[in-house]
């Protein structure tokens, strides 16, 4: 131990000495601050070869990718979360700790780590390299946004910052893809420990800091000008007045990307599945294989696909949003609303992105640091209108409510029943929070510290990789929740088979089901027939318009008018009321269940959610009906 | 803490549970740096302070608990 300009310090000595230090790489680790460029160097890195895994026990995601090298060697590249510090506090910084100590279990010690710091930012950054080089393992810092330092006049000496850390060093832009050649040669390479060097006691912040500004001095680091372009932009975007103006413009933009501009994508894609549908029948013989095949499998699952452009240009919003840095400056202006019902602004993201569907969302809520907070985000984001409760709306308010005006000539009475649906999961959603923050979720008011990044220009290829994720995960569950319930449910409906041919429906297994479900959603003014709907929506929301096309022996489609009339006439406007109410309050998403009970680790929070929800909804049906019909008559 | 708008101020100590307080200065609030409130959120809180190269938004009940020299003889530019 030495005293030297008051920073305390201690001799550099690995935790562990590396298996052989002239060996090829296998695994190495990306590890940084939030906001420092990680993943973006890794997507850059590794493209497309990219996979994502929960690590055991923790709701921290793993990703890894693969990168080619000479010889045809492979690396594998793991991302591990941002963070400031190495102490195993949060569950962030836990999981980076033990995988580079090699404590997690069920993944190796990575050989190597690149270390990712913002060197427009280098003096705080620097705290991170303490804590990691004492690591021992063989390390290259990247020091990112090279770009921005430059643009902004700072400067740095890498080879005298390299020299005071003991590890290589280079300046790079992982956006703008330059400086990279060094982080491939890094991989390539083989390569030594890093230097013994002396480093400061790691748990004491302002000794690290002191010792980051010394280091940062030491190799001629000159700041850059503060981000002109940022301040000017936040002047707009934080203003009293254009601040709000400008937030509420950005909600109602991406609700008009969810109901005007997928339009016509969603009807392209329908139309493909329509005619690609009709053509495989054409070229198959006659026969309940076939029927499946073409009602069950491609009509129901087909009935899914549509949403895919939905869904994919409002996570293109969301992204655009995220990226340039927005989004955090969203969530500075609704904190004081959201404080209102006990959350606070960091949950606005996720309810944003609940909108389009709950699954992402719910993934979306790992930034909420406090724990409370986040299950009680969890457990609101299924009341926010998803993509597929809309088939559901759509269909009922075309059968039951006739087009008119009703308020002037602008808004007509269909809209504003669709208005009324998302105003009524909206307030479900508060008073909720409400009444857990006040309860069973309550909690000491944590801080809310939200870090506002330098506005940034969202790069194509990120935004690409975002989508390209989104669509993998939705048409697989397209493909295996979904088609297991439309296949199961098509196969309850035609069977058992009297005299080689299907039953009448009422006569099917799925038939039996839904009568005797009856006496119990009788109330509600459901009939047997709307009890087969409800059961197959347990999978997945919008499966109820498939299964009532089958059900009522009509192209199952949101829009058909045969479909519309028939509910028409065999539905009270009590009922149809009420199973608009239903729809709007009820949890009928094994998805949703299922990464609920990933990210809050067990059973516990989606059964509470499940009942509470279900009862939520079969009471507000209730009363719907109630009340329809007691005005009706 | 206290400051108008654009007024510099010296972080003096954190007066807040320890793991709070550990969160702010790795956020860069650490004794000795150099504090100014910026712009906030419609109503003024919260507000976002610059620290240490970064722009960090505070909640005004987390803000008082930090206790700052005001450093009356220096204008900020805005």
């Amino acid at each position: 131990m030495a005293n030297i300009c008051g920073c305390e310090l201690q001799a550099h000595r690995p935790e562990q000495a590396p298996k052989q230090p002239h060996t090829h790489l296998h695994r190495v680790a990306i590890v940084g601050p939030p906001n420092s460029g990680k993943s973006t160097l890794f997507n850059k890195l590794t493209g497309l070869r990219q996979k994502v895994a929960n690590y055991p026990g923790v709701t921290v995601e793993q990703r890894t990718g693969r990168i080619r090298l000479a010889h045809n060697r492979e690396v594998e590249l793991i991302d591990l979360p941002g963070i400031y510090s190495l102490d195993p506090r949060s569950e962030d910084e836990r999981v980076t700790h033990d995988v580079l100590t090699g404590r997690m279990p069920g993944v190796s010690r990575p050989d190597a780590v690149i270390l990712i710091l913002d060197s427009t930012n280098l003096s705080r950054h620097l705290i991170l390299a303490a804590p990691v080089l004492s690591l021992g393992l063989p390390t290259l810092v990247v020091l990112n946004m090279a770009d921005a330092l430059r643009e902004g006049g700072g400067a740095l000496d890498t080879s005298a910052l390299a020299a005071r850390l003991g590890a290589p060093v280079v300046l790079a832009s992982a956006a703008k893809g330059e400086g990279l050649e060094p982080v491939h040669e890094f991989l390539n390479r083989q390569f030594a420990v890093p230097h013994p060097v002396q480093l400061p006691v790691i748990q004491d912040i302002p000794k690290c800091r002191a010792w980051a500004s010394r280091i940062g001095a030491e190799a001629s680091y000159r700041a850059p000008a503060p981000p002109v372009w940022t301040r000017r932009l936040d002047a707009v975007f934080l203003h009293p007045l254009f601040g709000p103006l400008v937030f509420i413009l950005v909600v109602l933009a991406v609700f008009q990307t969810i109901f005007v501009g997928a339009e016509p994508l969603m009807n392209a894609v329908e139309a493909a599945i329509t005619w690609s549908g009709s053509e495989i029948g054409r070229l198959l013989p006659a026969s309940p294989v076939r029927d499946l095949i073409v009602e069950g499998v491609w009509g129901g699952v087909g009935s899914v696909i549509v949403f895919l452009p939905q869904i994919l240009l409002l996570f293109l919003f969301i992204g655009i949003l995220e990226d340039s840095g927005y989004l955090a400056r969203a969530a500075l202006i609704a904190d004081r609303t959201m404080a209102k019902v006990g959350l606070q602004g960091k949950s606005f993201i996720p309810l944003l992105s609940a909108y389009a569907c709950a699954v992402p969302a719910i993934m979306a809520t790992r930034t909420i640091e406090n724990k409370r907070d986040r299950i009680a985000t969890i457990l609101i984001a299924p009341f926010m209108t998803c993509s597929a409760r809309l088939p559901v709306y759509t269909l009922f308010i075309a059968a039951f409510i006739s087009e008119g005006p009703f308020l002037g000539p602008f808004v007509g009475r269909r809209t504003a029943a669709m208005v009324g649906l998302y105003i009524l999961g909206f307030l479900a959603a508060f008073a909720t929070a409400r009444l857990l923050k006040s309860s069973i979720l309550k909690s000491e008011r944590t801080p809310f510290v939200l870090e506002l990044p330098p506005y940034r220009r969202p790069t194509l290829r990120s935004l690409g990789l975002r989508l390209y994720d989104r669509a993998r995960i939705f048409l697989r569950r397209a493909g295996t929740v979904i088609l297991t319930a439309v296949v199961i449910l098509w196969i309850l409906a035609h069977v058992p088979l009297i005299d080689g041919h299907a039953p009448p429906i009422e006569h099917s297994a799925a038939g039996t089901l839904g009568r005797a479900l009856e006496p119990l959603i009788a109330p509600l003014g459901f009939n047997w027939k709307i009890g087969i709907g409800l059961i197959s929506s347990l999978a997945a929301r919008e499966t109820i318009v498939g299964t009532l096309g089958t059900i009522y022996g009509i192209q199952g489609d949101e829009s058909a008018p045969g479909l519309q009339a028939a509910l028409h006439r065999d539905l009270t406007p009590g009922g149809a009321v009420a199973l608009l109410v239903f729809f709007a309050f009820a949890m009928q998403c094994m998805s949703t269940v299922a990464v609920v009970r990933r990210e809050t680790g067990g059973w516990k929070w989606p059964v509470l959610q499940f009942v509470y929800m279900g009862s939520l909804a079969y009471l507000g049906a209730l009363a719907a009906n109630w009340i329809v019909t007691a005005w009706i008559s | 803490m206290d400051l108008p708008r654009g007024r510099e101020g010296v972080i003096l100590d954190l007066d807040l549970p320890e793991d709070v307080a550990r969160r702010l200065m790795e956020l860069g609030f650490v004794p000795g740096n150099t504090v100014v409130p910026a712009r906030s959120a419609p109503g003024g809180d919260p507000r976002v302070y610059r620290v240490d190269g970064s722009e960090v938004a505070l909640r005004r009940e987390t803000a008082v608990h930090i206790r700052i020299r005001d450093r009356n003889d220096c204008f900020s530019d805005e």
